[in-house]
């Protein structure tokens, strides 16, 4: 079944054509890579399914119902959660702050029940710990380490149970062992029910850990399947190396 | 000092200021000194609205002192056409008085939150003059330059500024009640996620238009609400005095003294700002060398305390801890979990 | 009909005196981030530098140009080191507050050396008009706009073809990226500020002849500044000039047409208006930040 579907999807700025009838489907339950090279539009599509840009034309579907033209607050809503290239935390707040911020409206209770506001303060914790950054969960954002900051943009992320996480080059800038523990959660939530798409470079990662993978280039996808069939088509070959 | 001796030693403090202030007409010297306090809890008051939106949200309204004036001109149009006499009944058309701002805040929020930053300063400035124009050019309504009148209450001597101190003390109170409340809640970390990075927050679902709007709107209700008092207190309102850059400008300067965003910055700002500018306004207000004393003081605070006195003090005692000996984890920049993650701490 | 004519090139006319100090205003937000709420009192400042060497050494007010315009600029330089390269947090927010500090304090030193009595610069063609079909234009307007146009050109020229004004447009568009390339933005940022003060000094020159001012004249000046370049686009030349002269000319036939009152108010009727439709000004760059 698929989760997340992209019909002939476009986007241009200008005259650069960054999405260019791009379709592909993301099946649930899954860890999908999302490779391309530099410019292939991974990041646009990112920003068009989470509506901080919008599209020009084509059908986003999540859960079978369009998406497209929703805002970020309600795409999030939705269930839809996403991480970014250079990790985002509020640096003004402390860590386990920054786990509370985000707002499912179902959630909207703990706005007015104090005993919701207080379970969501253990859930936080509990993440916190799932993490393993429970022992900074006073430190203010801005004073955390980057490895320490991608997994609490992750955490937040995760504190409102969304069916599908994009994560925007989640091993980028971060040491081997960090890396590591950050698999091996992603393995762990996804066991529990939740969907990644991953846009990733570092290919030993997403070979590893993807048991799908959509390669675009050029605003289009030009090859999907498991990670073997990927890596020798030619297609994806030419893709990288010629391109 | 452990964190329990802490709070209980902020919470003892409160109580000392509250009663200070509880009482404070029947210590004061002489009817001027009460009418100094008056002043004064109408700016603690104003920045601790004002606080509300610019210091959480990060949107720094320069506009406000339209919303004062408009709360002004409401109660005052609402005591003439309802034919209200002077005395203790006015005081309970002041709510009324919110309410009508709360409107015109939705209209002009809406409006002014669809720019971000800068933008929005500009827009709530160029409110500010449109309603002052309005104020002037709409003669029949508001008496335009002569004016309008408020009942003149019964109350004479002494006792005149009793009933106006303790209408502001409540309205002060009722900010800072609110202001504590937005503070320790989930729609409070919004808006601070918003000041932060406000995309990051919608894209972790915080309906930043709404929570943006609601912030403001209470804001502006506020500050109605003391215009609404304040003009009752003077009697007669022009449009420039009520629709005063000046009031503008001082509530977001004491914020900013005080500490943007925190609990008692506004207060602490209030409470040292007003009482200079009263006095300042005493010794030199004939001359303009008033305004050139007031600008040296702001320019002096902004350049040498940019954070304001709270987090800078703050700052200063995380450091001395730090070093001091004790390690607690994170260095630096750590702290204790915040009011909105405790139950009841301490502002 | 002749009126609502007449009404319109004097709205031109006065839409060049804005366009030109809006054009400082807007230059200063596009290097530095900064709201600069005292440009209105820097204008009156000029006027009243103007005004003195006119009144006590008769100094023709267009030709006392020549040394406001360097005073003032070099007086831009420091202010800009002293009280805005300092600020490093909350910079948007702080610069509206000193800069708004430094009005009050410009508005006080002024009150106090001339008192509140208004004043206006008068030049001995100052009556002088002539006539354009059936309505006449006094001279004083076209000089005004001339050298507004003058001093625009010469904006323009520096740039779009000297390498410092490649510069100014590098740190406009990026400040990080531009100190890589090796830009000082700091002293991009001072020599901004004080081409901004120059040009207020040009501005209060005409804006003092056609006007009668005081130390308070700043308020109503620089909110129609500053609306002025948030219709134009924050940061944009070129639509700091089209708003100035779309805002004058809709401002002056309102005040033939319907009243002299409700013509302030159309300026910001019209500011509402197009935000309504485009908040970011007609030639601002979009209000999405960094994705």
């Amino acid at each position: 079944m698929s989760l997340l579907e992209i019909d002939h999807l476009s986007k241009r700025f200008g005259g650069v054509v960054a999405v260019d009838d791009c379709s592909l489907s993301v099946p649930a339950g899954s860890i999908t890579g999302l490779i391309g090279p530099n410019g292939s539009g991974k990041t646009t599509i990112f920003n068009l399914v989470t509506g901080f840009i919008a599209r020009d034309q084509g059908g986003i579907r999540f859960k079978s119902q369009s998406i497209a033209g929703l805002g970020p607050d309600r795409v999030f809503d939705r269930g839809i959660g996403r991480t970014f290239q250079l990790a985002r935390i509020f640096p003004r707040l402390t860590a386990l702050e920054n786990l509370l911020v985000p707002v499912r409206r179902s959630g909207l209770r703990a706005l007015f029940s104090r005993a919701a506001w207080g379970n969501e303060k253990a859930r936080a914790m509990e993440m916190l710990e799932f993490l393993e950054i429970a022992h900074v969960a006073g430190a203010l954002g801005g004073s955390l380490s980057y490895g320490q900051r991608k997994l609490l943009e992750l955490g937040a992320v995760m504190m409102s149970e969304p069916e599908l996480v994009l994560l925007d080059e989640p091993a980028g800038g971060v040491n081997p062992a960090l890396l590591e523990r950050i698999a091996d959660r992603l393995t762990r939530l996804n066991a529990r029910g939740t969907t990644f798409l991953i846009v990733e470079h570092n290919m030993g990662f997403v070979m590893k850990l993807c048991s799908e993978v959509i390669v675009v280039h050029r605003g289009r996808q030009i090859a999907n399947g498991n990670p073997e069939a990927v890596r020798t088509d030619p297609a994806v070959l030419d893709a990288y190396l010629g391109a | 000092m452990r964190l329990r001796d802490k709070r209980f030693l902020a919470g003892l403090a409160l109580l000392l200021i509250f009663i200070i202030a509880l009482v404070f007409p029947a210590i004061a010297p002489d009817s001027s000194t009460t009418n100094m306090g008056v002043f004064t809890l109408m700016y603690v008051g104003l920045a601790t609205a004002w606080n509300i939106m610019g210091g959480y949200t990060g949107y720094i309204s320069l506009g406000h002192a339209g919303f004062f004036g408009f709360g002004s001109y409401a109660l005052g149009l609402l005591l003439a056409k309802l034919g209200i006499q002077g005395g203790y009944t006015p005081f309970l058309f002041v709510p009324l008085a919110g309410i009508l701002t709360a409107l015109l805040a939705v209209v002009v929020g809406w409006f002014a939150l669809r720019t971000r930053a800068a933008t929005f300063v500009i827009v709530t400035i160029a409110f500010m003059f449109i309603l002052q124009l309005l104020a002037e050019n709409l003669v029949g309504l508001t008496g335009g330059g002569a004016g309008l009148g408020f009942p003149s209450p019964p109350w004479r001597g002494a006792f005149y500024n009793i009933p106006f101190y303790y209408a502001m003390l409540v309205l002060a109170l009722l900010g800072l009640g609110v202001s504590w409340w937005i503070r320790r809640s989930k729609f409070g970390l919004g808006l601070l996620a918003i000041r932060d990075d406000e995309d990051k927050a919608l894209a972790v679902g915080v309906p930043a238009g709404a929570f943006k709007l609601t912030a403001f709107v209470v804001s502006a209700a506020l500050v109605g609400m003391i215009g609404g008092v304040y003009g009752y207190y003077v009697t007669f309102i022009y449009p420039q005095f009520v629709v005063d850059p000046l009031i503008g400008i001082s509530m977001v300067l004491m914020v900013f003294l005080g500490g943007l965003g925190t609990l008692g910055g506004p207060v602490l700002g209030a409470l040292i700002l007003e009482p200079a500018q009263l006095w300042l306004a005493y010794q030199y207000g004939a001359s303009r060398l008033y305004l050139v004393f007031y600008a040296s003081v702001f320019l002096l605070v902004i350049l040498l305390m940019p954070r304001g006195i709270i987090p800078s003090v703050r700052d200063l005692l995380a450091r001395w801890r730090a070093r001091a000996g004790g390690s607690n984890g994170a260095p630096g920049a750590m702290r204790e979990p915040p009011a909105a993650a405790q139950e009841g701490a301490a502002p | 009909m002749t009126l609502v004519l007449e009404a319109a090139v004097l709205g031109i006319l006065t839409g060049g005196v804005y366009a030109l100090m809006a054009s400082g205003l807007t230059l200063i937000f596009g290097v530095m981030r900064i709201i600069n709420v005292g440009h209105g009192a820097l204008v009156v400042l000029g006027a009243y530098l103007s005004f003195v060497l006119w009144r006590n050494l008769n100094i023709d007010p267009f030709l006392s140009l020549v040394v406001t315009m360097p005073v003032m600029f070099v007086l831009g330089v420091i202010l800009q080191i002293v009280f805005v390269r300092p600020l490093k947090t909350d910079r948007e927010a702080l610069s509206v507050l000193v800069t708004y500090a430094l009005a009050l304090g410009i508005e006080g030193l002024l009150g106090y050396i001339f008192t509140s009595n208004y004043v206006q610069i008068t030049a001995w063609y100052d009556t002088a008009s002539f006539p354009i079909g059936s309505f006449r234009i006094t001279y004083v307007y076209i000089y005004g706009f001339l050298l507004c146009l003058a001093i625009l050109g010469a904006i323009f020229l520096m740039l779009y073809r000297t390498t410092f004004g490649g510069a100014i447009r590098a740190t406009m568009l990026n400040r990080t990226a531009a100190q890589l390339v090796g830009i000082d933005v700091d002293r991009v940022s001072a020599i901004t500020f004080g081409i901004g003060m120059a040009t207020a000094a040009a501005g209060g020159v005409v804006f003092g002849i056609t006007n009668t001012f005081n130390p308070g004249s700043h308020y109503d000046l620089i909110s129609r500044l500053l609306t002025i370049i948030v219709l134009g686009g924050l940061g944009s030349l070129r639509g700091a000039i089209i708003a100035a002269l779309v805002m004058l000319v809709a401002t002056d036939i309102t005040a033939v047409v319907i009243s002299p009152v409700w013509a302030s108010f159309v300026f910001f009727v019209i500011l509402v208006a197009v935000l309504l439709v485009r908040p970011q000004g007609l030639f601002g760059a979009t209000v999405r930040d960094r994705l």
